[in-house]
């Protein structure tokens, strides 16, 4: 309650030390103290404001505590809250001195004043001292039954700090079971409202030990008790109505029926001017509606009209906190918000964090018919004056090139950042061609021409030198002037003060060796010799592997270092669908902002109200449960592959520099597992990523479990299907008319996921996780029918469609393929089936 | 969803308030918080989003003329809730001091803590609401005379221009009484639209928004109850798909794509005769909020012209006219348009005869910057520069310049076109006959032209 102590204990010399100050204080208090004269209230008051405002810049001024509690003898009410202030402040740190509040607080909690009772009995509360429990008891029983509501919001609140206190004195005086009474039955609302705060906390602690806690915390969230909250929720204060929105969240409806009642009853709190109380409306509705896909979708639609005007009606701040949560919804559901994409576009006076939120959410939402007006948009941004801005509009048009919409175009507009001639222009846009050139080598003609008119003196950055010697490296043979760019730069090697860049020379020199050897030689051997003698333990290793691999076989090295190209398919930098639903379900929570579940940020007693999934059959992430570390593992490993080349470097120098401090001489065993490392984590060695994604996309293609998939997987060629799909209903149901059955087939659902199935949306997770999208489902037990839709990864128009009849108690399903490619449609079966096989495997 | 600690600071760091509700959160807490705001790392000149985690402490943050309103928690509550919270924690300060600035807070800290202790309990939030707090809350606000004040919120603005309005009422307590011992009976109701309008460099329209607020400060006694009528012809809602409904009507009526409402608003009869009827509690706050994205005039349009003359120099040329009313003064206009990087000097020539113009080029920044007194509507000014480079270019010039942004208000205008028809205050007596202010301002958000 005090300020910072260092500030308390060790005034900085900047502010006087208070001393004589204090001292003066002290003697003036005195005086005042037996004092009754006329007036010495007001020169009570002028004292009392003294000290406060020594306390708050952080004099410490605690030993007037007892000339403060004599003065406290007053019926000035104004006086009498300055001195509670002080003693809260104060007590914890002075036990001894805090038995003396006692007394004349426990008299003030008799007062006749109702104001007087509440202010006495909250301070005594707060006096946070163990050994003073005792006296707190008496005044909290009768405070609950006090006939003021003020004094009775206050004793509950009490309640509630007694338990933390003292659980066992608080549990022990049966007043868990009093505040539930009043909460029933009180006619005050901010009496129920603190009710129900104290009881949640009081019981979600006591729950971990203790049955009937675990019992009453449930009974909370029974239909009479939130029907009850419901039905008056008008009556609450803004606040008070998030807490019951957020009680509500955790209601497990009976039917559909009980979910549109509860809807209809919060439909106007959409209207709230609060952000905070539309936000938790926003989420009960996305709850309740999670198992019916179209209602899920007009409640997206519902509420997106009030969440933006939220976000434009309030601070910047305010507008941050909604435009994250739009930003959830946007990458949730890209296609609802797509004709939306105004909104996102960044006003010029807009602060960063905003402007960076609002890039992410327009490339999430570009798809075919906006993608022209967004890149045209984001372009502008690229000439802006906020340099941090411009080049993250950079990487946007970048990321959205990636996501394959209207490559040509974009390619082009990125030739023409390169044209713009500022150098964070063209360091992004460097880094930026090779991503793309990495996943579409057919534009390698076009892009070359460009790069290779940049001089390579113009480019300072690390991540875009490295990017500009990559392609040098990759296209020698497209650049007439490639061997003799290299040498310029490996003839300044002293020079280059990065590792990043000295490595990718190095792999560089190598390729362009191996493609034009006469040219090359004399650089490869200046920068094999300068790798050699590098300080950089990374850097000399690579040169040294280099070398030897060069003096073993020279075919067996370019094998090494430059095998075929294979472009890559994804990019894998993107969060798994489990972290997102989890941060889904923690809607309106930090997670949200931070982007990530709350695992990952606070331990677990602060987890707070939101973290339900104990109560809810969520899939669990708990990060030692061993069926996430799979997936883990495997991002990991996939960054390594896939991410740019510098982040790579990084993780690679964090890896291996321990072993190869250890190893003192260079044998046989140590090169080839050097030889290992490089190729796994070297930019240059394709033929390991070649390999790696292929296992990538076993993996990712055929879920995580590892026994059944070969087992189940023919040998047809895998066909890889877009993790972004997008279809709207109405383009479904065209779809799903015009096109014929191409193929029906009967699977068997194993008995985990029929266990599993109780819960339709996790098999619509599921899928999704396989790059399967549900857009319809519904039915009852035993019986199940799902639609599904995915797309081809390199071919967005050609879709399949999935009519999937599951039949609970058989453990059959029957699934109808319509496709609009009908040649690859077995393939796809198959796809399904498996990742149906896999459903509710851990 | 409780918060551990509430403070606030002064730009220099200074605590001004500070309290702990819950004792969780270790001690040191601001000095944290102040260094982490100060020196934001990740770019150099981004600021610090209001909300971050420093060793699993949660910092929120609003700022407030000037100043910083915090809360921590180690709790995941709902970002929204405490952001709102921080800046209602300001409007009732104001509120209740009037004014709300380092000095005000320094000289009503005692009453500063009085509110907050009946704002918070252990955390939790009791009420917001300056009505509710009033039989609370005993402390005496000391007054600081607002003279020396900046304006710090949309409603200040009325103190400047217009003559007619009384220019203390919006800096007045709701508590304090006047200085002659007695209260104003008055109520006023203020209609703000923030305007946002993005012309492509061609001159056409490419977005454009008006967020607008109804607002009312009430210092009426015994809360009588309150209607207000608005345009008859207004419509509410046009999904993105449903624009054209709306088309062949769009000549007439006011169509907001959306809007809120605060909670005292009674709207039993808003769907019939498009009035809300409400009690208004103490303070500021918002009766209405609402966006609309129907076509309006942009009341200002610019011209840009910046062209190579010779080998290091070029001319700038901006028009900017004022499309609205002849009887309608706009004040306060600032144009900034940034230069190209390599500009050493800037030589201006304002129009024959321009009274209150200033023009200006920073050279930190390489800005532009031209600011008018007033523009009377229909009026046309004009602002030509001659720039000077430091190095010779090759290339688009419009590329390193541009875009130019303008700020402005223009009081007693609104073009939205919604209006309260009237305001009804329902009392018995035919004698009681309170001062109303209906008032109109519209003010550029963000009003960018792309060059």
């Amino acid at each position: 309650m005090a300020p910072p102590a260092a500030s308390q204990r060790y005034p900085s010399p900047s502010q006087p030390s208070g001393k004589s100050e204090v001292t003066d204080l002290k003697s003036q208090l005195r005086q005042l103290a037996g004092s009754r004269a006329p007036g010495v209230d007001d020169s009570k008051r002028d004292l009392f404001k003294k000290v406060i405002s020594y306390m708050t810049i952080g004099i410490d001024v605690s030993s007037v505590f007892g000339e403060m509690v004599m003065c406290s003898a007053t019926s000035d009410i104004v006086l009498k809250k300055m001195c509670y202030l002080y003693v809260g402040n104060y007590a914890k740190g002075n036990p001894d001195l805090s038995l003396l509040t006692i007394n004349f607080l426990q008299r003030d909690c008799k007062d006749q004043d109702p104001m007087i009772r509440g202010l006495a009995l909250r301070s005594l509360c707060s006096l946070r001292v163990p050994n003073l429990v005792e006296y707190l008891v008496g005044p909290l029983g009768s405070g609950l039954k006090d006939n003021n509501s003020y004094v009775r919001t206050i004793a509950v609140t009490g309640v509630l700090k007694l338990y933390h206190i003292s659980a066992s004195t608080c549990i022990d005086a049966d007043f868990p079971a009093t505040l539930k009474s009043l909460m029933l039955h009180d006619s005050d609302a901010q009496v129920v409202a603190n009710c129900l705060s104290a009881l949640q906390e009081i019981w979600s602690l006591e729950a971990s030990h203790s049955e009937e806690a675990c019992r009453e915390k449930e009974s909370l969230l029974s239909k009479p008790v939130i029907y009850y909250f419901l039905n008056r929720i008008k009556e609450f204060n803004e606040w008070a109505q998030c807490l019951i929105l957020e009680l509500a969240v955790k209601y497990v409806p009976s039917d559909s029926n009980d979910i549109f009642d509860i809807m209809n009853l919060l439909e106007d709190r959409l209207q709230h001017a609060n952000g905070a109380v539309v936000l938790a409306t926003v989420k009960v509705f996305l709850q309740l509606t999670l198992s019916m896909t179209d209602v899920h979708q007009q409640v997206y639609e519902r509420i997106k009209s009030p969440l933006l005007t939220l976000v434009s009606s309030g601070s910047p701040e305010q507008s941050y906190a909604i435009l994250s949560h739009l930003h959830l919804l946007v990458v949730r559901a890209p296609f609802i918000f797509a004709s939306d994409y105004k909104h996102f576009y960044c006003q010029y006076n807009e602060p960063s964090y905003v402007k960076k939120l609002k890039l992410e959410m327009l490339t999430a939402i570009a798809n075919e018919s906006n993608t022209y007006e967004i890149v045209t948009e984001l372009c502008e941004y690229a000439a802006n004056v906020d340099i941090a801005i411009a080049r993250e509009s950079i990487r946007a048009v970048g990321k959205i090139a990636l996501q394959q919409y209207d490559v040509n175009a974009i390619v082009d507009r990125l030739l023409q950042f390169l044209a713009m001639e500022k150098d964070y222009v063209t360091a992004e846009t460097l880094v930026l061609v090779k991503d793309l050139l990495r996943k579409y080598p057919q534009w390698s003609h076009d892009c070359i021409s460009v790069v290779g008119g940049i001089s390579s003196k113009n480019i300072q950055e690390p991540k875009a030198k490295s990017a500009l010697i990559w392609m040098l490296g990759e296209y020698a043979q497209d650049m007439s002037d490639a061997p003799y760019v290299l040498e310029n730069l490996i003839e300044n090697w002293e020079e280059e003060h990065s590792a990043e860049v000295r490595l990718h020379l190095l792999t560089a020199a190598m390729k362009c060796f191996f493609k034009r050897p006469p040219e090359t030689q004399r650089a490869l051997g200046i920068a094999l010799a300068a790798g050699m003698a590098d300080f950089h333990q990374d850097v000399h290793d690579r040169a040294l592997f280099y070398y030897r691999v060069l003096q073993y076989d020279v075919h067996v090295a370019e094998r090494v270092v430059s095998p075929p190209k294979q472009a890559v398919s994804v990019f894998a930098d993107t969060q798994s669908s489990e972290i997102k639903d989890r941060i889904f379900d923690e809607f309106n929570s930090l997670s949200v902002i931070y982007q990530k579940p709350s695992y990952m940020f606070t331990d677990k007693e602060h987890r707070g109200p939101f973290e339900f999934s104990d109560e809810i059959g969520n899939i669990p992430i708990t990060p030692e449960a061993s069926s996430d570390i799979v997936p883990q593992q495997f991002e990991a490993n996939d960054k390594d592959l896939l991410l740019s080349t510098d982040e790579k470097d990084d993780n690679r120098g964090l890896s291996t520099t321990g072993s190869a401090y250890t190893a003192p001489s260079y044998d046989n065993s140590n090169i080839s597992s050097q030889m290992q490392e490089l190729a796994i984590s070297g930019p240059a060695t394709p033929a390991t990523t070649q390999q790696s994604s292929f296992d990538f996309d076993d993996i990712f293609g055929l879920g995580l479990s590892t026994a059944p998939a070969p087992a189940l997987t023919p040998s047809p060629p895998l066909l890889k299907l877009n993790p972004r799909a997008a279809l709207d209903p109405g383009a479904f149901q065209q779809k799903w008319r015009q096109l014929p059955i191409s193929l029906t087939q009967d699977c068997s659902v194993n008995p985990q996921g029929i266990a599993a199935l109780t819960v339709p949306q996790s098999l619509i997770k599921h899928m999704q996780s396989h790059s399967i999208h549900c857009i319809a489902s519904g039915g009852q037990s035993p019986n199940f029918k799902f639609f599904f839709f995915a797309q081809k990864e390199s071919e967005p128009s050609s879709n399949y469609l999935t009519e999937c009849v599951i039949n609970s108690s058989s453990a059959k399903a029957q699934i109808k393929v319509k496709a609009d490619e009908q040649s690859t449609s077995q393939a796809f079966a198959t796809v399904f089936e498996t990742a149906l096989s896999e459903f509710g495997m851990p | 969803m409780m918060i551990s600690q509430f403070f606030v600071l002064s730009q220099r760091g200074d605590n001004i308030v500070f309290r702990d509700y819950r004792a969780e959160v270790p001690k040191g807490s601001t000095e944290t918080f102040f260094r982490k705001v100060k020196f934001w790392k990740e770019d150099a000149n981004a600021e610090a989003p209001p909300i971050f985690n420093v060793d699993g402490v949660n910092y929120f943050h609003v700022k407030v003329v000037g100043l910083y309103f915090v809360a921590t928690t180690r709790v995941n509550v709902s970002p929204s809730l405490v952001l709102e919270l921080l800046q209602r924690i300001a409007r009732v300060i104001k509120d209740y001091l009037g004014v709300l600035n380092e000095d005000s807070f320094r000289k009503n800290f005692v009453l500063v803590y009085e509110l907050l202790d009946e704002v918070i309990d252990f955390g939790y939030v009791q009420t917001t609401s300056t009505e509710v707090l009033k039989s609370y809350v005993f402390n005496e606000p000391i007054v600081i005379a607002p003279a020396r004040l900046q304006p710090i919120d949309p409603a200040a603005i009325f103190t400047q221009g217009a003559k007619r309005m009384p220019g203390t009422a919006v800096t007045k307590s709701v508590v304090a009484n006047d200085p002659s011992g007695r209260r104003r009976e008055e109520i006023f109701v203020d209609i703000i639209e923030k305007i946002s309008v993005t012309f492509s460099s061609s001159g056409y329209i490419l977005t454009s928004e008006i967020d607008g607020t109804i607002q009312m400060k009430s210092y009426l006694s015994g809360n009588p109850e309150i209607r207000i009528a608005l345009n008859e012809d207004l419509n509410i809602g046009r999904g993105g798909r449903s624009v054209y409904d709306y088309r062949s009507s769009s000549g007439s009526g006011v169509i907001l794509d959306d809007c809120n409402f605060h909670e005292s608003v009674r709207l039993d009869s808003f769907d019939s005769d498009r009035t809300l009827s409400l009690v208004p509690p103490d303070g500021e706050f918002p009766v209405m909020n609402y966006r609309m994205t129907q076509e309006f005039k942009p009341p200002f349009h610019v011209n840009t012209l910046i062209e190579e003359a010779g080998r290091l120099k070029a001319e700038v040329i901006i028009k900017i006219r004022a499309e609205f009313p002849s009887d309608i003064i706009a004040n306060t206009i600032t144009v900034q348009m940034p230069l190209p990087n390599f500009t050493s000097r800037a030589s201006f020539e304002l129009e024959p005869g321009a009274a209150g113009q200033k023009s200006d080029f920073k050279e930190t920044n390489k800005m532009l910057e031209w600011s008018l007194k007033k523009i009377v509507g229909g009026a046309e000014h004009t602002l030509r520069a001659k720039l000077t480079f430091s190095q010779e270019f090759h290339g688009n010039i419009t590329k390193e310049a541009g875009p130019v942004s303008m700020t402005f208000t223009i009081p007693m205008y609104n073009v939205s076109k919604l209006q309260v028809k009237y305001l009804q205050i329902a009392k018995k007596s035919s004698s009681y006959n309170p001062y109303r202010w209906v008032r109109y301002v519209t003010q550029a958000n963000s009003y960018v032209a792309r060059i």
